[in-house]
C-alpha cells in the first residue's frame, strides 16, 4: 500500500505536465476546430462561436491548403526514398570490413543531423544562391547553366529536397547500420561455404534481414517528412508562388499570422489524421508483406 | 580483387563525407572573411585574411549576446527539469508496482505517434492564459516531461535487477533513498543519453519558441538567427558567423558525447 503511493509520487510529475500540456491541448485542439475562433475571440471570447464541420469545409474550399497538402506530399514521396536510399547506400559502405577510420566517416555523415536545422538552412540559403553561390559555380564548371533554385517554382521544393536529405540521412543510416551489424555472421559464412556471389548473399540475406528495419525506417521518415515547417521558413518564406507552403507553413501562418485559430486547429488535426492514417496503412502492409 | 574493392569503398566514403561536411567548413570559412568577400564572382574558398569583424558584429550590434544567454539558460533549464521527471516516472514504470501502470504506460506509447504541432494553438491559448507567453516560461513549462524520455528511461531500467532493489528495501532504506543511490548511479548511461538527446533537441527547436516568444530580448538563437536573415539577406559573412554560434556548441557537445547519443537513437528507435 505505502509503495504504491510511493510509486505514484515518482509518476505524478511527469505525467500531470503531460496531461496538461500535451493531451488537454490536443484534445482541445479538436474542440477548437469546431469553434471560429479568431482576433475578435482573443479579445473577448464573447466573440467565439460554434460552427461544428464548418472551418473542415472552409478549408477544404481553400485553393492555398490543397496546394500546401500537395506541397508537402510532393516533399514526402520524392524526399522519403531519397533520404533513405542515400542512407542505405551510406550504412551499406560503412559496414564493408574493408573500410578504414570508420568511426571517423560516421561521425562525419552523422554531423548535419545535429546541426541546428535554423542555421544550415540559412547556409545553404546561401549555397543555392543563383548569382554567386557554390552550387551554380560548381555546376558551371561542369557545363551545367545556373539554376535559379530558390526562386524558381519549378526547382524550389527539390532544393529543399536536396537540403532535407542532407541534413537527414544520417539518422537513418545509423539505425539501418546498426540493422546491418546485427545480421549474425554464420548465414553469410555459410552461403559463401555454397559459393553464393556477394551479389546473391546481399540479395538474399541482407535485404530479407533488413526489410522490418527498412519498413519501421519508412514510416519513423514519412511521419517526420509529413511535419515539413522550418525548411520553407527559412529558405524560401513558402514561395515562390507557394510552390513551397506545406501544411505546417500553412497553419502557423493561418494561426499566428492571421489569428484564425478555429481554423489553425483544423489544419493540424486533418495534418494528424492523415499522418496516423498514413502510419497505419505502412504498418498493415509490413505486417502483410513480412508475416512468416 | 581485393584490393580495387577496398580502394572503391574508401573512395566512395572520402567523397561522401566530403561533400557532407563542405557546407559546414564552408559557413566556418565564410564566417572568418572580411564583409563582401565571399559573394565575389569567383566566391573564393578560404578566407584572404581572417577576421573575427562578423562575430564582434553580431555581439555589439545584432544584440546576439542575449540570445546566447536565452539559449543556454533554456537549455539547462529543460533539460535539468526534464531529466528529473523523465527518470523518476521511467524508474517507477519500471520497476514499481501501482494499479493501472501497465495500460497507463501503453495509452502513453499510442500517444506517441500524435504529433506535438496538433496541440500547438490551444498550449499557446492556455499559456497565456497563464500569463507565460513571451517568457521563459512558456518554453520550459510544457517540455518538463516527455513521454519518449519516460519510455527511454523505462526500457534501460527495465535491466535492474529485482534483487538489488529487495535488498535495499530489507536494509530498511527509503525508496527516495533507493532512487538516488541505488537506482540514479545504475541508470548513469541512459541519463547522459537523454540529457544529450533533450539538450541538442531544445537547443535547435525553432517552432514552437517562434510561437511562444515574441520579443527580441527573449528570442533563442534559432530564432533570432532566422529573424536576423530576413533583414541581412546581403550579409552573407554576418550570416555564416551567426550559423556557426548557433550550430557549433551542438556539434561540439556532439563530438564529446556521440557514443551516448547514438546509442539512445538506436535504442529509441526500436520501440516498435
Amino acid at each position: 500500500m505505502r509503495r504504491a503511493g510511493v510509486a505514484w509520487c515518482f509518476v505524478a510529475p511527469a505525467l500531470l505536465v503531460i496531461a496538461v500540456f500535451f493531451f488537454v491541448p490536443v484534445l482541445a485542439a479538436l474542440a477548437l476546430s469546431l469553434t471560429d475562433f479568431d482576433i475578435y475571440a482573443l479579445a473577448d471570447r464573447r466573440n467565439l462561436r460554434l460552427v461544428g464541420l464548418g472551418n473542415y469545409a472552409q478549408l477544404l474550399q481553400t485553393p492555398l491548403f490543397w496546394q500546401a497538402f500537395g506541397n508537402t506530399l510532393y516533399f514526402v514521396i520524392v524526399g522519403v526514398p531519397l533520404s533513405i536510399a542515400v542512407s542505405f547506400g551510406a550504412a551499406l559502405l560503412l559496414h564493408s570490413p574493408l573500410v578504414r577510420f570508420r568511426g571517423f566517416y560516421r561521425t562525419a555523415l552523422f554531423a548535419p543531423v545535429v546541426t541546428t536545422l535554423v542555421a544550415v538552412a540559412v547556409v545553404w540559403r546561401y549555397l543555392f544562391n543563383p548569382v554567386n553561390g557554390w552550387l551554380n559555380y560548381a555546376l558551371g564548371r561542369v557545363g551545367i547553366p545556373p539554376v535559379d533554385w530558390l526562386g524558381d517554382p519549378h526547382w524550389a521544393m527539390p532544393a529543399i529536397i536536396v537540403f532535407a536529405v542532407w541534413k537527414n540521412f544520417g539518422y537513418n543510416m545509423v539505425i539501418l547500420l546498426a540493422g546491418l551489424q546485427s545480421i549474425p555472421p554464420p548465414l553469410y559464412e555459410a552461403a559463401q561455404v555454397d559459393g553464393a556471389s556477394a551479389w546473391r548473399q546481399f540479395r538474399h540475406i541482407t535485404l530479407p534481414m533488413l526489410a522490418p528495419i527498412v519498413a519501421m525506417v519508412n514510416i519513423l521518415t514519412v511521419a517526420g517528412y509529413l511535419q515539413l515547417f522550418a525548411e520553407p521558413y527559412v529558405m524560401t518564406q513558402g514561395g515562390p508562388m507557394q510552390s513551397t507552403v506545406s501544411v505546417l507553413y500553412f497553419m502557423y501562418e493561418e494561426g499566428f499570422k492571421w489569428w484564425n485559430l478555429g481554423s489553425a486547429s483544423a489544419v493540424a488535426f486533418i495534418l494528424f489524421l492523415f499522418i496516423f492514417a498514413v502510419t497505419a496503412l505502412q504498418l498493415r502492409l509490413s505486417r502483410w508483406q513480412y508475416a512468416p | 580483387m581485393r584490393w580495387p574493392a577496398g580502394f572503391l569503398v574508401n573512395g566512395l566514403l572520402l567523397g561522401a563525407a566530403a561533400v557532407t561536411i563542405a557546407p559546414l567548413a564552408w559557413m566556418l570559412s565564410v564566417s572568418l572573411m572580411a564583409p563582401g568577400e565571399a559573394t565575389a564572382p569567383t566566391p573564393p574558398l578560404l578566407p584572404a585574411r581572417l577576421t573575427l569583424e562578423n562575430y564582434t558584429e553580431l555581439f555589439a550590434r545584432a544584440g546576439m549576446g542575449r540570445s546566447v544567454l536565452n539559449s543556454v539558460v533554456l537549455t539547462t533549464a529543460v533539460t535539468l527539469l526534464s531529466l528529473l521527471f523523465n527518470v523518476a516516472a521511467g524508474y517507477a514504470f519500471a520497476k514499481l508496482r501501482f494499479a493501472g501502470r501497465d495500460r497507463l504506460f501503453r495509452l502513453l506509447l499510442v500517444a506517441l505517434v500524435i504529433p506535438a504541432q496538433v496541440g500547438m494553438v490551444p498550449l499557446f491559448l492556455m499559456l497565456k492564459h497563464l500569463g507565460l507567453v513571451n517568457s521563459y516560461g512558456g518554453v520550459i513549462v510544457p517540455a518538463m516531461a516527455s513521454i519518449f524520455g519516460i519510455f527511454l528511461v523505462r526500457q534501460y531500467a527495465l535491466s535492474i535487477p529485482d534483487d538489488l532493489l529487495e535488498a535495499a528495501r530489507l536494509d530498511g532504506a527509503s525508496e527516495l533513498r533507493i532512487f538516488r543511490s541505488v537506482v540514479v548511479p545504475l541508470l548513469g548511461p541512459i541519463i547522459v543519453t537523454l540529457a544529450v538527446f533533450t539538450s541538442l533537441g531544445t537547443w535547435n527547436d525553432f517552432m514552437w519558441p517562434l510561437i511562444v516568444l515574441n520579443d527580441r530580448e527573449l528570442y533563442t538563437l534559432p530564432v533570432a538567427l532566422a529573424s536576423l536573415s530576413r533583414e541581412h539577406v546581403q550579409d552573407t559573412e554576418l550570416m555564416m558567423a551567426g550559423s556557426v554560434l548557433t550550430t557549433l556548441p551542438v556539434l561540439l557537445v556532439f563530438l564529446l558525447l556521440q557514443r551516448f547519443y547514438i546509442q539512445g537513437l538506436v535504442l529509441g528507435s526500436v520501440k516498435e
